[in-house]
């Protein structure tokens, strides 16, 4: 490994002017970074270990009901706190859903926003890739689409964006509070993630030096509580990234949706709002006919792998169709899927 | 000894009750406490780090290796390379001895497989090691890589280790003809990775010309001698230990590079060395579990019999050396037919040698053969079981030799009850769950041979009464130091406590290979026979002994019991071990004995173990979402010496066998030919949440034959029949047949609203 020098500043100007030098790279629960750093594919040569600044591991409430979560709260805290789970169940599902129990305990919200796809060819310094070198070239076009982007991808990029939380915080309109030399400052996460374009390398809008801080949801996102959904299909039922991943929010009102919100994980280089769909879907009966039409509309231009295109539009429409039917009771036993928990004989 | 002297002539008879019992491993606390040591967990003093460079081509030369900027590096003591690599005493391109692979030890530049070891590099500390690797920044002369199935196929004389590639009888062609109906299937194995949570490592130290590694293998003696070989030094020269090893699977079965090449550096720098090969590394030159596609042919009369089994399968082997996965050879096993064919051909690729993996032959082969045979079922309209019995093959389908036991009916009728198999629909997508899921039933027969290796073991009473007994066994988790001791403490006529084991180590009594699924009946009945010479001994000495109650036995023969000798049938005419040896003044009494297999028997009888896997799956009705909800396996495998063991055993064998039907897949980049999830994040293999719910069924067989002992073996077993048990229920769910393992949802999609 190369030789890197570690910092564990204290105070948060400190970690920000450590942050801002040439090779600086954030440590938070380094469950991508090391990763990265053992193919190689990163090489940092300083490490800012950002975990003992204060402040950042916990999480306020707002008087009107938003909630703000630092930036280093574990996902396994977060996703466990019963208040989180009854205000925000779908984002609740999503963390839990997410990677292994191991991995929850020690990842943080903050990271998990900041994490970089899980594309072989990124992570692998012998094959070309943009995102990682510019002007390399792209390994994954010319190989099986399956894992790859459907929405959003171009010819110098089709990776994914792996991260379940991010489809749940896109849904309910999560900002992110950012602090770098020049104070602070917010963004909306859907416009926080970048699309690749010609130069996927920059793959968020934090300039160098910057750091997350805070993510903060808005009261209005827990007026979806009744009625919210995470799902993911996957390979495997624990321990895999999404094939295709779905957060779904209704407010229902009369029988008639007043507002909806959908997501999608896995079929884009960065979590996917599909606006589109959701406007489709305002006014509309929470039936079959409605989230189909929904289910649609969120893939209209999709192109790379029709299988996968075919299971996104069903897993939307399923996931609207459970959003519909009520948020479970409790997040369920095996988070984000379509089976139930139990063994159940026929 | 004159005529006066009686002595007993018979075997003491033992009154054990240690085999049998669900006994709880002897080494669990160890385990559980992170006490047990494995190879890496070995310090010798002023030791070196070694890491690999390996190669990112996957057919080529190396033309460039920076080793001076390696050994810029600060920590960095040396790189070996083909350029400097010292001289071996074997010839890597040569097979010197059985269960030897030619193999790339840096005797060239070539590069014949990605993942390829192509330069060493020895450091003060790992990361300096890893650093180093990295900074020899390779240059290549690339070559197109041979990579897939659909490469020129040839014929190979031997499949798996010495099978014969063909084995047919019967006129197949005559009988397709005759046939009522013909059925064809075609089914895809991919390539898999044993991924055995414990890496390929080597803690390599010179004494002189004696060499000391701890490294788990699974064959200890035999890796010793191959050292030996590689070396040229005396086999007793290599001291080879291996305590605990965290999961062979076959992949520590032959001794691979990059152990060779460790333990060559340790030699070249003269200090210790520790090298462990990264997960990725453990991609490529520790073996796989080779691709195949596998071809069947049937041919059925109108009462539902076959006419006519035809399996041909093409398999993937690498450039260097053969291993052929024998994917045809459970057709050679299974069923009665009077034309049956089972035929191999090979292709060449750019890739590590394949090698035996979790039931080699058997677990691929009985993947494609049990989907065929419910594709049969199914065109026959007969429930699977039924027709498996209308083509039960009551004689040995090749040779017609009787099976030494074959308590297969008995494993359908059990597991069929246990799961509840009695009123499944014949058509498929008949079931649903109260949540709407789809669900299936399938099941699938399990078959595996029960081999026996030969093997060595010393038993030693020692003047206390309790026994020392030492063979050089391996516990890769299965629960060999539990198992044999059992072996022991019954062998002896001693309580399981009274029974130390020494073993793990190439300095003791050979013990064979853990592996083939032949342990506990090899070294078991080594292991019996030693602790019968030495109580036989022992009573000799009573015997013999005026001054003890045993005295003039003589024929009637002695009874051992508890760390004591009575005479039969007066249980208080007799005396302890201890007492025995005192008298005698002996400080200690050994035995010894081999286990091998009755020549006469084992040509006279077919000897395998069988089992019936039964699996319910539920899936999705849109989107193709697979669980499997529940399995049970029903297995015969002649005598359980410890059904805790055994059970744990099967029930890994089961998951192991979900992992094939459904997650296990080396995804190969055709154009680089390199593998795209050389990691356990993306290769999945089963986690908790894949397994709801595991039962196994030990169904009571006795056979006489395949050893005195009426062992057979329960390692691999578990695995076969499984994939297409889940198969066939995701078939029977949805009413789609995929044909390509791993099944995935996406496979579905097309069959499914």
């Amino acid at each position: 490994m190369k030789p890197f020098d570690y910092i564990r500043p204290e105070r948060l100007g400190q970690a920000l002017s450590e942050g801002a030098k040439p090779g600086s790279a954030y440590l938070a629960g380094g469950t991508n970074l090391l990763d990265l750093m053992k193919t190689g594919a990163a090489r940092p040569e300083r490490l800012v270990d950002i975990t003992r600044l204060p402040g950042l591991d916990r999480w306020e409430w707002g008087k009107d009901g938003g909630l703000r979560i630092g930036a280093m709260v574990r996902n396994s805290d977060a996703a466990h706190d019963p208040d989180i789970a009854a205000a925000f169940p779908a984002m609740a599902e999503a963390l839990l859903s997410g990677a292994s129990g191991q991995l929850r305990n020690a990842a943080t919200m903050g990271g998990n926003v900041m994490q970089q796809t899980r594309c072989h060819f990124f992570a692998d310094p012998f094959s070309p890739c943009n995102r990682r070198a510019p002007g390399a070239g792209c390994a994954a076009q010319g190989s099986d689409r399956r894992g790859f982007a459907v929405l959003g991808g171009s010819d110098a990029c089709i990776a994914t964006h792996p991260s379940d939380l991010c489809v749940a915080l896109a849904a309910l309109d999560a900002v992110v509070e950012i602090a770098g030399p020049e104070g602070l400052r917010e963004t909306p996460l859907t416009d926080f993630h970048l699309l690749p374009g010609t130069g996927p390398e920059g793959h968020t809008r934090l300039a160098p030096g910057e750091l997350i801080i805070a993510l903060r949801l808005p009261a209005a996102a827990a007026g979806f509580r009744h009625h919210a959904r995470y799902l993911k299909l996957r390979d495997r039922t624990s321990f895999a990234f999404a094939l295709v991943s779905a957060t779904a929010l209704l407010r229902i009102e009369d029988g008639v949706i007043a507002e909806a919100r959908l997501a999608l994980g896995g079929v884009a280089p960065k979590p996917w709002r599909a606006t589109a769909a959701e406007a489709l879907l305002q006014g509309a009966r929470p039936d079959a006919d409605s989230f189909a039409r929904a289910a649609e509309a969120a893939l209209q231009g999709a192109a790379g792998h029709d299988a996968k295109i075919t299971l996104a539009k069903r897993l939307a429409a399923r996931a609207l169709t459970q959003a519909a039917r009520g948020t479970p009771a409790r997040v369920p036993a095996l988070p984000g899927s379509v089976h139930s928990g139990e063994t159940a004989h026929v | 000894m004159s005529d006066a002297t009686p002595i007993a002539t018979a075997l003491p008879q033992r009154m054990g009750s240690n085999a049998g019992q669900r006994t709880t491993r002897r080494d669990g606390v160890l385990k559980v406490t992170g006490t047990a040591t494995y190879a890496a967990d070995n310090h010798p003093q002023g030791l070196l780090h070694a890491v690999f460079a390996c190669a990112t081509i996957a057919r080529g030369r190396v033309t460039d290796l920076d080793v001076a900027a390696a050994k810029a590096h600060p920590g960095v003591v040396e790189v070996m390379t083909p350029a400097n690599r010292p001289p071996l005493s074997a010839d890597p391109d040569s097979k010197p001895m059985p269960f030897w692979f030619r193999t790339q030890v840096f005797q060239d530049d070539r590069v014949l497989y990605a993942g390829q070891p192509i330069a060493l590099v020895l450091a003060e500390t790992l990361e300096a090691a890893t650093e180093g690797a990295a900074r020899l920044s390779p240059r290549y002369a690339a070559e197109a890589p041979r990579i897939g199935l659909d490469e020129p196929p040839y014929a190979p004389k031997a499949v798996g280790i010495g099978a014969p590639a063909k084995v047919s009888k019967g006129d197949i062609e005559a009988g397709l003809a005759a046939a009522a109906q013909r059925l064809e299937v075609t089914i895809e194995t991919p390539a898999q990775y044993h991924n055995a949570m414990e890496p390929h490592a080597v803690v390599a130290e010179w004494q002189g010309d004696r060499l000391i590694i701890d490294t788990p293998n699974q064959a200890p003696v035999m890796a010793a001698a191959a050292f030996a070989a590689w070396f040229g030094i005396a086999p007793q020269n290599v001291l080879l230990r291996t305590p605990f090893l965290g999961g062979g699977f076959g992949s520590k079965a032959i001794l691979s590079a990059p152990q060779i090449l460790a333990a060559l550096a340790a030699r070249m720098v003269g200090r210790p060395v520790k090298m462990v090969l990264t997960r990725a590394q453990m991609f490529g030159p520790v073996s796989h579990r080779g691709a195949t596609r596998q071809s069947l042919r049937m041919g059925l009369d109108s009462a539902g019999h076959f006419t006519a089994l035809a399996h041909h399968t093409i398999a993937e082997t690498a450039s260097f050396d053969e291993f052929i996965e024998a994917a045809s050879t459970p057709s050679r096993l299974l069923y009665a037919s009077p034309a049956i064919s089972t035929t191999h051909e090979a292709v060449v690729n750019d890739i590590g040698l394949p090698g035996p993996m979790r039931a080699p032959g058997e677990a691929s082969g009985t993947a494609a053969l049990e989907v065929a045979i419910d594709i049969a079922a199914e065109a026959q309209g007969m429930d699977p079981i039924d027709f498996r019995l209308a083509n039960y093959a009551e004689t040995d389908p090749m040779t017609g030799n009787p099976y030494s036991s074959k308590a297969l009916r008995e494993c359908f009728a059990e597991g069929a009850k246990a799961f509840g198999w009695a009123g499944r629909p014949l058509a498929p997508r008949q079931m649903t769950d109260d949540r709407g899921m789809r669900v299936g039933w399938g099941m699938g027969t399990a078959n595996f041979p029960c081999p026996m290796f030969d093997a060595e073991a010393r038993a030693t009473l020692r003047a206390d009464g309790t026994a020392l007994v030492e063979t050089s066994l391996i516990d890769m988790g299965q629960g060999a130091w539990t198992a044999l001791a059992q072996i022991a403490a019954d062998a002896l006529g001693l309580d399981l406590d009274q029974v130390e084991m020494r073993g793990g180590a190439s300095d003791l009594p050979n013990a064979g290979v853990a592996g083939g699924s032949g342990h506990t009946a090899s070294a078991g009945l080594a292991i019996e026979v030693a602790g019968s010479d030495t109580l036989r001994q022992l009573a000799e000495i009573a015997a013999a002994d005026p001054a003890s109650p045993l005295h003039g036995t003589g024929n009637a023969g002695v009874v051992a019991r508890s760390g004591r000798l009575h005479a039969a049938g007066d249980e208080g005419r007799g005396e302890t071990y201890a007492e025995i040896l005192a008298r005698a003044g002996k400080s200690a009494l050994t035995g010894s004995g081999k286990g091998a297999r009755d020549p006469k028997a084992a040509s006279a009888y077919a000897m395998q173990s069988h089992g019936a896997v039964f699996a319910e799956v539920k899936v999705d009705p849109e989107l193709g979402q697979i669980r499997v909800s529940r399995l049970v396996g029903a297995f015969a495998a002649g005598r359980i010496i410890n059904p805790r063991l055994a059970e744990s055993q099967l029930n890994g064998g089961m998951i192991w066998g979900l992992s094939f039907a459904l997650l296990e897949k080396a995804e190969m980049d055709p154009r680089s030919g390199r593998i795209l999830n050389a990691d356990l994040g993306e290769y999945h293999v089963p986690v908790n949440a894949d397994v709801p719910s595991v039962q196994t069924l030990l169904v009571h067989e006795d056979d006489p034959h395949v050893n005195p002992l009426g062992i057979k073996g329960v390692g691999e077993i578990g695995t076969t029949g499984t994939a297409a048990a889940i198969a066939n229920a995701v078939w029977h769910a949805t009413g789609v047949r995929v044909t390509r393992f791993p099944i995935r949802l996406d496979d579905l999609m097309e069959g499914l609203a």
